[in-house]
């Protein structure tokens, strides 16, 4: 238990997936102007991954790793499907995200019309697929797949979050020109990754 | 041999309306791979070929996929071209390959190979939908090489696993900048890439 604690804090906070590992750097960017905006993003994104995160590991787990498939003959302990990791994640991913949109769009309209584009464009969200990679690179059993990816999703969600926070409070310094809009942002996301990395120094 | 236009599509990309710097595409795996040259260079050269591809391969398609299904066929020509390139540099980049991780199979989810799909491959003949993936894939590649030179020369002295910087100036007391090296130096780095490239060319629509 106090091993999964540790994995959760570690994700979202020492290890957190936006500012360490740079994923979903693009939808972070494009959909943190505004506080409700990022908010609804962070929570679809924090769904979809608690999904998608533990059913790619049972797929990979009992159809894609070598020998996965001894469960249906023992003739299959030779078969490796593996090269097909890539294109069976990004069909979970997209049919969940398609999931998603239906159920924003049944029950919340007005944050489905908000995130506009960038819902079907979760599906492309590096940190979805990101975190069912790591998952299998770094041989998580189930337990701590779930755990990983849901706090992977938080950690991203309150990256994004309190990144559209700092931007609604900037549009009021003078930022100096050419620098105004992405530049700063990057610089903001910079100093915000080393205000993240101040975590490392928790051991748990 | 290329018309004006075409070569406005080639060009255009390349700085002016650069798929990192100025429609903020592509900026996940433009940070993780570019700690050192040579990763950095690996993955240019793989998102590049795999844009020039799959924009052939959409815009030869174009008039025949359903729009209601496009994404998922986008996707699924995109996550071929992965897997083979993943695969190439397996059996011969294996340390490579083994450096860049899951980074290789993120180009899949690369925004500037989606983004070029949607935005020209669909609604383009296959030669300009080429020189678009190419002019792109190269733009986003120019980047992504000075990130990485930057990086790997202020954060361990070296460049494509040389040592560039002498001896010498270590004696006089130079450090290596370690947060280079770390996430926060990349992205610092990136806003201070915009930021000039802004200044020297700016961008037309400027509000």
């Amino acid at each position: 238990m106090g091993e999964l604690l540790g994995l959760a804090i570690s994700s979202i906070f020492v290890n957190n997936i936006l500012l360490s590992s740079f994923l979903g750097m693009c939808s972070f960017l494009a959909c943190s102007k505004k506080v409700e905006t990022a908010i609804g993003l962070g929570c679809a994104v924090i769904f979809t991954m608690t999904i998608t995160g533990p059913v790619n590991w049972l797929i990979y787990q009992f159809f894609l790793k070598k020998g996965a498939l001894v469960w249906i003959s023992e003739k299959y302990a030779e078969v490796n499907l593996e090269f097909l990791t890539f294109i069976t994640f990004i069909a979970v991913i997209a049919a969940m995200v398609q999931l998603v949109e239906m159920v924003l769009d049944k029950y919340f309209p007005p944050l489905y019309t908000a995130l506009g584009i960038f819902l079907p464009l979760i599906a492309v969200n590096c940190a979805i697929l990101g975190s069912s990679l790591f998952m299998v690179e770094r041989k998580y059993d189930l337990a701590q797949t779930a755990v990983f990816c849901t706090s992977s999703g938080i950690g991203w969600a309150l990256a994004i979050v309190a990144m559209a926070s700092i931007r609604t409070k900037i549009r009021y310094s003078h930022v100096p020109e050419g620098l105004q809009g992405l530049g700063i942002t990057m610089i903001i996301t910079g100093l915000m990754a080393i205000g993240f990395m101040g975590f490392a120094g928790i051991s748990l | 041999m290329l018309s004006k236009n075409e070569k406005k599509v080639l060009t255009d990309p390349l700085i002016a309306n650069n798929p990192i710097a100025s429609q903020v595409l592509g900026i996940c795996s433009a940070l993780a791979v570019t700690t050192q040259l040579k990763p950095a260079f690996v993955m240019a050269v793989a998102v590049t070929a795999v844009v020039v591809v799959s924009n052939l391969t959409i815009s030869l398609l174009r008039n025949g996929i359903p729009s209601r299904i496009r994404m998922i066929v986008e996707l699924c020509v995109v996550a071929s071209l992965v897997i083979l390139v993943d695969q190439l540099l397996k059996a011969f980049l294996y340390d490579l390959s083994k450096q860049l991780s899951v980074f290789v199979g993120l180009i899949i989810t690369n925004c500037i190979v989606m983004g070029r799909l949607e935005a020209f491959a669909l609604m383009n003949k296959p030669l300009p939908s080429i020189l678009d993936g190419l002019g792109n894939g190269l733009g986003y590649s120019m980047v992504l090489l000075f990130v990485a030179a930057a990086r790997e020369l202020l954060g361990s002295g070296k460049l494509a696993g040389y040592e560039v910087i002498p001896q010498s100036l270590y004696a006089l007391g130079y450090q290596n900048n370690g947060l280079m090296v770390l996430a926060p130096g990349a992205f610092i780095l990136l806003g201070l890439y915009i930021w000039a490239q802004n200044s020297l060319f700016p961008p037309k629509a400027s509000k």
